[in-house]
C-alpha cells in the first residue's frame, strides 16, 4: 500500500447525500476478477447521462453517508484510480470507510458547514500527521483512529503485520475458541 | 458485571486486542477473485479452508443453466469458472451452478447448519448481517479484508457501539419483519445505524420465526448498521435442529448458546423504543430504504421536507421514480414484480407469496417472477407444489440466485420500468439502468402483482 502524509490540490465537489457504491461503480463493472481498471467507469451512469462531470483532482467532496451500500471494495479502486486520493464528507458508511484504509485511500470526516467551505476555496491540503485540513481562509482538524493513521502513514500492509502476531493465532486456535463453529470441508 | 450478548461474543473471539477471530468465511465469486489473487502474489495459503465455504450467487442466471462452463455472458461465466479453480486450488469447499446446494450465500449459510448461535461471521458481501438472526456476530467486508481472513482467519477491528431497538406490542395482522424493518429505517434514516452493532429485540421480535428474523437482520445494513443481531431462544434452536452442519452433540451445543443472550441490567450505547403495534405494510418511494411510507400514505412533497439536503435529494428522488408528490401509493402500478432476494426468498417467504395467490392471476399488465433463495429452497417449494401454484397464476418460476436483486445476470429490469420488489435496495439504477424499485414484503409483491397496483394487504380479500 501507497504511504500517505499530505494531499493537496483542487477539490471536485460532488453535492449529493447518500451516494451508494452502486453508483461510484456500478455493478456490469464487478464482473472483472482484476484490482484495476475501473477509473474509467466512475460513476459510469451519472457521467453517461451528463448528470454530473468530475475532473480527477486530488480530493473529493460530497454529501452525508457517502459509500453507502453494498461492500465492494470496487468502489474504492474506482476513486482512486480515477485520481482521487481523499475523498472529505461529513459522514461515511462502516465498510467504505474501513476498505478506503485498506487501499490508502483516506476518508476525511468533517461537518457540512466546513465541508461547504472547502467547497467555496476551491483547494484545500490534508495533513494526515497533524489531523488538519487547511484552505484559503481556514482550517478544521478530523478524527482518526490512532492504529489506521499509523498504517496510512508508514503505507503498512495489514496482513503482514497480523502474520506477526502468528503465534497467539495458534495459540487461539489450541484454546477453546478454535474449536467454535462448523467444518466446512466435512459436509 | 452484565454483558451484551455482542460483547460476550466479541470477548470470546479476541486473540488479542482490535484481532479478532473468525469462526466462518463465506465466500462468492464478485469479491473474493482479486483476494485469492493476493494470496497467489504473495506466496501465503488459505489458512483454514475447514473454516470457508464457497458459492456461486450474484452473476449465476436463473433460466437453468446448469453448469459454469454454459453461462453465455463471458465475463460472468469467467467469474464463476475463476471461483471453481480458486476454490479447487485452495481447498475450500464450493457449492458453484449445479450443485444441489447452490444458492444465495446468505441463505444457504443458515440452511446447510453452517451459522450457529455465538460465531463470528464474515463475507464480503454487506448483507451477511443476515446471519445475526442466530445470535452470531457477522459483518460484511471489502476485499482486502477477505484475503485478510484468507491469510490469518483473523480480522483487525476497532470495537463498535452497541443499540438496542425494542419492539413493544406485537405486528398487526397482515404486518411483516420486512415492514418491521423497513418502518424502522424510515424512522432511523440510512445512517441511523451507522458505528452500531445492532440488537433488536422486544416481544414483536420474541414472535418472529427464524426466516422472518433473517429479513430483519438482513437489512440491518440499509439503516448504516454493521450488523444486527437477535438472542437465540427455542425458535432459533428448534429450526436448527438436523441440518447438516450444526454440532454432533446438538444439546450440549444448546446448552452453550443459551448463555448467549443479553444479561439483564447490561447497557447499550443507544437504546431506541418502537411501538410494533403502529407498524404498518410499507413500500419504499424513493431511491434509497430511508425513502418509505406506509402504504396507505400519498407520495411524500418535498416542499414540506425540513432540511435543504432532504428536499434537493427528494425532488430528485422523485424524478428518478417518475413520480408526482400527492400520489396515493396505492396506485402506483408497477410493470414488473421480483419475489427474491437474501432479504426474501427463503421457503417460508415463497409460501406466504404463495398462500396469497388463492387463485388468482397475474394481472396482464405485470411481468412477475418468483426466485427461491437456493437450489434446496427450490426443491422443497416444488416438493410443496408451490412452484405449480406460482406458475398457474402467471408468475415465472426460475432457478436460485441473486436474480433482480442487483442486475450482475440476465434478470434485469429495462430503463423506466417500475418493479415491486421484495428485495433490500432501491438504489438508481439498482436492478437495471433506468429500472425504478419500490422495496415491499413478498405478500405485498404478490397483491401488487395481482391487482396491478399496490394495495393495502390488510383489506385485501
Amino acid at each position: 500500500m501507497e504511504s500517505i502524509s499530505t494531499i493537496e490540490g483542487e477539490v471536485a465537489v460532488l453535492d449529493r447525500s447518500d451516494v451508494d457504491t452502486d453508483q461510484i461503480i456500478p455493478k456490469q463493472f464487478l464482473k472483472r476478477v482484476e484490482r484495476t481498471g475501473y477509473g474509467e467507469f466512475l460513476f459510469y451512469d451519472w457521467v453517461r447521462d451528463g448528470e454530473i462531470e468530475l475532473e480527477p483532482h486530488p480530493i473529493l467532496v460530497s454529501g452525508r453517508n457517502f459509500g453507502s451500500g453494498s461492500s465492494r471494495e470496487h468502489a474504492v479502486w474506482a476513486l482512486h484510480q480515477f485520481g482521487f486520493q481523499a475523498v472529505i464528507a461529513p459522514s461515511f458508511s462502516d465498510i467504505f470507510y474501513s476498505n478506503s484504509t485498506k487501499n490508502g485511500f483516506l476518508p476525511v470526516v468533517l461537518d457540512d458547514e466546513d465541508c461547504q467551505k472547502i467547497v467555496e476555496a476551491g483547494q484545500a491540503k490534508i495533513d494526515l500527521e497533524s489531523q488538519t485540513v487547511s484552505w484559503d481562509g481556514g482550517e478544521a482538524s478530523f478524527e482518526i483512529d490512532s492504529e489506521i493513521k499509523r498504517r496510512l502513514l508508514g503505507g503498512l500492509d495489514d496482513i503482514a503485520l497480523t502474520l506477526q502476531s502468528e503465534d497467539e493465532i495458534e495459540a487461539f486456535e489450541a484454546g477453546p475458541g478454535g474449536t467454535y463453529g462448523p467444518v466446512t470441508t466435512s459436509l | 458485571m452484565p454483558k451484551t450478548m455482542f460483547e460476550k461474543i466479541w470477548e470470546a473471539h479476541e486473540v488479542r486486542e482490535n484481532l479478532l477471530y473468525i469462526d466462518l468465511h463465506l465466500v462468492h465469486e464478485v469479491t473474493s477473485p482479486q483476494a485469492f489473487e493476493g494470496l497467489r502474489m504473495t506466496g501465503r495459503k488459505l489458512r483454514r479452508p475447514d473454516k470457508t465455504v464457497a458459492t456461486a450467487d450474484h452473476n449465476v442466471p436463473t433460466d437453468g443453466t446448469p453448469a459454469a462452463a454454459m453461462i453465455k455472458d463471458a465475463l460472468s461465466r469467467k467469474q464463476v469458472e475463476t471461483l471453481e479453480q480458486n476454490a479447487a486450488d485452495f481447498g475450500v469447499p464450493v457449492y458453484s451452478l449445479g450443485s444441489e446446494t447452490q444458492g444465495i450465500v446468505h441463505v444457504i449459510g443458515p440452511e446447510l447448519g453452517l451459522t450457529q448461535p455465538g460465531m463470528t461471521i464474515v463475507c464480503g458481501d454487506s448483507h451477511t448481517s443476515t446471519h445475526g438472526a442466530f445470535g452470531a456476530l457477522a459483518f460484511g467486508i471489502g476485499t482486502s479484508e477477505v484475503e485478510h481472513v484468507m491469510a490469518t482467519q483473523t480480522l483487525v477491528q476497532n470495537k463498535p457501539k452497541t443499540m438496542r431497538i425494542n419492539y413493544h406490542g406485537k405486528l398487526g395482522e397482515g404486518v411483516t419483519s420486512k415492514d418491521l424493518i423497513l418502518a424502522t429505517i424510515g424512522k432511523l434514516s440510512t445512517s441511523g445505524m451507522t458505528g452500531y452493532v445492532v440488537e433488536y429485540a422486544g416481544e414483536a421480535i420474541e414472535n418472529l420465526t427464524m426466516e422472518q428474523r433473517m429479513t430483519v437482520c438482513n437489512m440491518t445494513i440499509e439503516g448504516g448498521g454493521k450488523a444486527g443481531m437477535i438472542a437465540p431462544d427455542e425458535t432459533t434452536f428448534e429450526y436448527m435442529r438436523g441440518k447438516p452442519g450444526v454440532p454432533e452433540d446438538f444439546e450440549a451445543a444448546v446448552g452453550r448458546w443459551k448463555k448467549l443472550p443479553t444479561d439483564e441490567g447490561a447497557t447499550f450505547d443507544s437504546e431506541i423504543n418502537i411501538d410494533a403495534t403502529r407498524i404498518s405494510p410499507m413500500v419504499t418511494w424513493g431511491t434509497t430504504p430511508g425513502m418509505v411510507i406506509q402504504v396507505t400514505d400519498t407520495v411524500p412533497d418535498p416542499e414540506k421536507m425540513d432540511s435543504p439536503a432532504d428536499k434537493e435529494a427528494a425532488e430528485r428522488a422523485l424524478q428518478y421514480m417518475g413520480l408526482e408528490a400527492g400520489t396515493p401509493m396505492e396506485e402506483i402500478r408497477p410493470e414488473r414484480v421480483f419475489i427474491g432476494s437474501c432479504t426474501n426468498s427463503r421457503i417460508s417467504d415463497l409460501r406466504e407469496a404463495a398462500g396469497a395467490i388463492k387463485g388468482r392471476k397475474v394481472a396482464d399488465s405485470v411481468r412477475a417472477m418468483v426466485v427461491p433463495g437456493s437450489a434446496l429452497v427450490k426443491a422443497q417449494a416444488e416438493d410443496e407444489g408451490l412452484d405449480e401454484i406460482f406458475r398457474e397464476a402467471g408468475f415465472e418460476w426460475r432457478g436460485a440466485g441473486c436474480s433482480m436483486c442487483l442486475g450482475m445476470n440476465p434478470d434485469i429490469l429495462i430503463e423506466g420500468e417500475r418493479c415491486a420488489s421484495t428485495s433490500n435496495r432501491n438504489f438508481e439504477g439498482r436492478q437495471g439502468k433506468g429500472g425504478r424499485t419500490h422495496l415491499v414484503s413478498p405478500t405485498m409483491a404478490t397483491a401488487a402483482a395481482i391487482e396491478g397496483h399496490f394495495v393495502d394487504i390488510r383489506n385485501w380479500s
